[in-house]
């Protein structure tokens, strides 16, 4: 018998799938995939590259992807640590830190963007320590964009791996040990290489959401052309002036969005 | 060592190049008695020797973490590194205890011949049956060179087919490498072709303890004589036999043992004879039992006995292996009254 293992075989009968099914799950399709639809057939074509090459268009975009990749780096390099701890560590209140991490998941990003607006503001708590100390002023900068888009994504990339961490256990790194490894080398050699599917579909979510930062953003780094005016910002506010120019740039962070799914489709959406 | 369930409460011991089998019923305490020896758990009070070094001692406070123990594992799954080729599998302990990249993979070559596995080298463990990936886990753990290998029932997850190559595997790489080893089983089979002595565990504590033909051929515990295939029954030393609780008298030859001392009488299941009528004559054990189940063995069948009705008790569990044309004469199903018939020159009474 040379039945292929994967593909599905055409002779298996499909089993209990009501037929009821097909209307909400085609509805709930139709939602996502018509509004891309729409914008398509509302973009002028032929002015469309006029319109996505114009100063504010490239420097929108230029920001967007720089403050996205900072934020996402910053993800990794801090949400990583802090993923292994909420699933390895042994502390007393951890499912309370775990909720806190989960926070700017709920929590409206304007809001999420005030609170981080009143800690690092001129007269915030560490703000003001910052001015007087260095005299760096952080809201309204590049910076700010950073932060609040490093706020509102740092979740993702935590939930995402936190999960691979617990899917995969401890036995590897058991038999590490019973090979000689320390706890170093076995985090090394053979956590980060386990959970590295994980740790990608977690920094692919983190940079979408960044990609797509908005209300934390216009509280904490207001829309100053080239500083801090990512793209959905100028979208928001071509949407007054220019229709057809908004209408453009929403189809690039599609196709932007698009792109990213592409290369690293998240592991928890296709599995 | 305590767990909520049960306490375990053992002393063993392996000579330099000994293997010791550790048998005994699922919740005996094996795979605590292991988890104890590598360091992954740590015992209420004990202390573990590998070698010269102490790596456990409580009433010292000494605790010596797995990775610093020189104490390797196999267990029932290959648990292979998914992200490693079989050669760097095989080299990820040598490249932990800092021996250079090239050397490393010179010795995880020269492993993966020792397991017969040699074109396996670029495989990812994806790539390989489970046959082949425990025998790379078998290099992989012999590649640090441990003082003290633990093999947790190293065959169970094993497939029918690749189960017997494993085994002389084992025998050839463990046993006649003189590699010293505890290896944890449920298999008379696997103790006799792999280990020099035996320990049976039961209930936390160790029941039996010698040499694996020894305790094996002369079960002196319900739990060995099952997986010897054996039929035991408990009893005290008389004249001429084994007196049972219920004072009823098995004849059989006495072995080493006084009247009055606390014994078992051994007897292999193909040694009864089955009978629908009580028989009569000759110097016999007829026993009464309720036949219990009907169990296809091979060749032969196996009668499993229940107590019958009024009956003596311990000839619960007793087997008899009988053809399957006996079987049809007999023509009986499970509840059916029968005489288990067992020769005395068959039964070995031997002290427990």
């Amino acid at each position: 018998m040379t039945a292929p293992v994967r593909t599905r075989d055409r002779h298996e009968a499909a089993v209990g799938l009501p037929r009821l099914l097909w209307v909400p799950a085609g509805l709930a399709f139709a939602l996502i995939a018509l509004p891309v639809v729409g914008l398509g057939l509302r973009t002028d074509w032929p002015r469309l590259p006029e319109l996505l090459l114009s100063e504010a268009a490239l420097d929108a975009l230029r920001l967007s992807l720089l403050t996205a990749s900072c934020s996402t780096v910053i993800c990794i390099v801090l949400g990583g640590p802090l993923a292994v701890v909420l699933a390895r560590g042994r502390l007393p209140g951890l499912q309370v830190l775990r909720s806190i991490v989960l926070l700017p998941l709920v929590l409206p990003p304007v809001v999420g963007g005030l609170a981080l607006l009143y800690l690092v503001g001129r007269t915030g708590l560490v703000g003001q320590g910052l001015e007087l100390a260095f005299g760096i002023t952080v809201p309204f900068t590049t910076a700010a964009v950073v932060l609040a888009q490093t706020f509102v994504a740092l979740p993702f990339l935590v939930v995402s791996l936190e999960g691979a961490l617990r899917t995969s256990g401890q036995r590897y790194e058991a038999v590490a040990a019973t090979l000689g490894a320390s706890p170093a080398l076995a985090f090394r050699r053979v956590t980060v290489p386990l959970v590295l599917p994980g740790l990608l579909s977690g920094a692919v979510l983190a940079f979408a959401r960044c990609l797509g930062e908005f209300g934390a953003t216009i509280a904490f780094a207001g829309s100053l052309q080239g500083t801090t005016r990512t793209l959905p910002l100028l979208v928001y506010l071509a949407r007054e002036s220019d229709v057809d120019a908004a209408v453009a740039l929403s189809l690039l962070l599609v196709v932007v969005a698009v792109v990213v799914i592409a290369i690293a489709r998240p592991r928890t959406v296709a599995s | 060592m305590r767990r909520p369930a049960f306490t375990l409460d053992v002393s063993i011991s392996a000579a330099p190049g000994e293997v010791l089998a550790v048998l005994g019923p699922n919740g005996a305490g094996k795979s605590t008695l292991l988890g104890v020896l590598s360091g992954l758990l740590r015992p209420d009070e004990g202390l573990v020797r590998v070698g010269e070094h102490v790596v456990t001692d409580t009433a010292a406070g000494v605790h010596v973490p797995p990775h610093r123990r020189g104490v390797g594992l196999l267990a029932q799954q290959a648990l292979l590194f998914p992200h490693l080729t079989a050669r760097d599998n095989i080299a990820f302990g040598p490249r932990a205890a800092g021996v250079g990249r090239r050397e490393a993979r010179a010795r995880a070559e020269e492993l993966l011949t020792g397991v017969d596995a040699a074109a396996l080298g670029d495989r990812r463990p994806a790539q390989m049956s489970g046959g082949q990936q425990q025998r790379v886990a078998l290099a992989r753990a012999l590649a640090p060179e441990p003082a003290l290998l633990l093999l947790d029932e190293p065959l169970a997850a094993l497939d029918v087919d690749a189960t017997p190559a494993m085994r002389a595997l084992l025998r050839r790489v463990v046993r006649d490498g003189k590699q010293t080893a505890v290896l944890v089983t449920h298999s008379a089979l696997d103790a006799l072709v792999l280990a020099d002595r035996v320990v049976v565990l039961t209930g936390g504590r160790v029941v039996e303890d010698g040499g694996t033909r020894d305790v094996l051929a002369r079960p002196r515990s319900a739990f060995t004589a099952r997986i010897a295939g054996l039929d035991l029954v408990p009893g005290v030393c008389d004249v001429g036999g084994l007196r049972t609780p219920d004072g009823l008298l098995v004849s059989g030859l006495t072995d080493g043992v006084d009247v009055g001392d606390t014994a078992v009488a051994v007897f292999p299941p193909s040694a009864v004879a089955v009978y629908a009528t009580r028989p009569d004559g000759s110097p016999r054990n007829v026993l009464p039992v309720r036949l219990a189940a009907i169990e296809p063995r091979g060749d032969v069948v196996r009668l499993r006995a229940a107590a019958p009705p009024g009956g003596p008790a311990w000839v619960d569990g007793l087997a008899a292996d009988v053809t399957p044309a006996a079987v049809a004469d007999l023509g009986v199903e499970p509840g059916a009254e029968l005489w288990f018939v067992v020769k005395a020159t068959e039964v070995a009474i031997h002290g427990q």
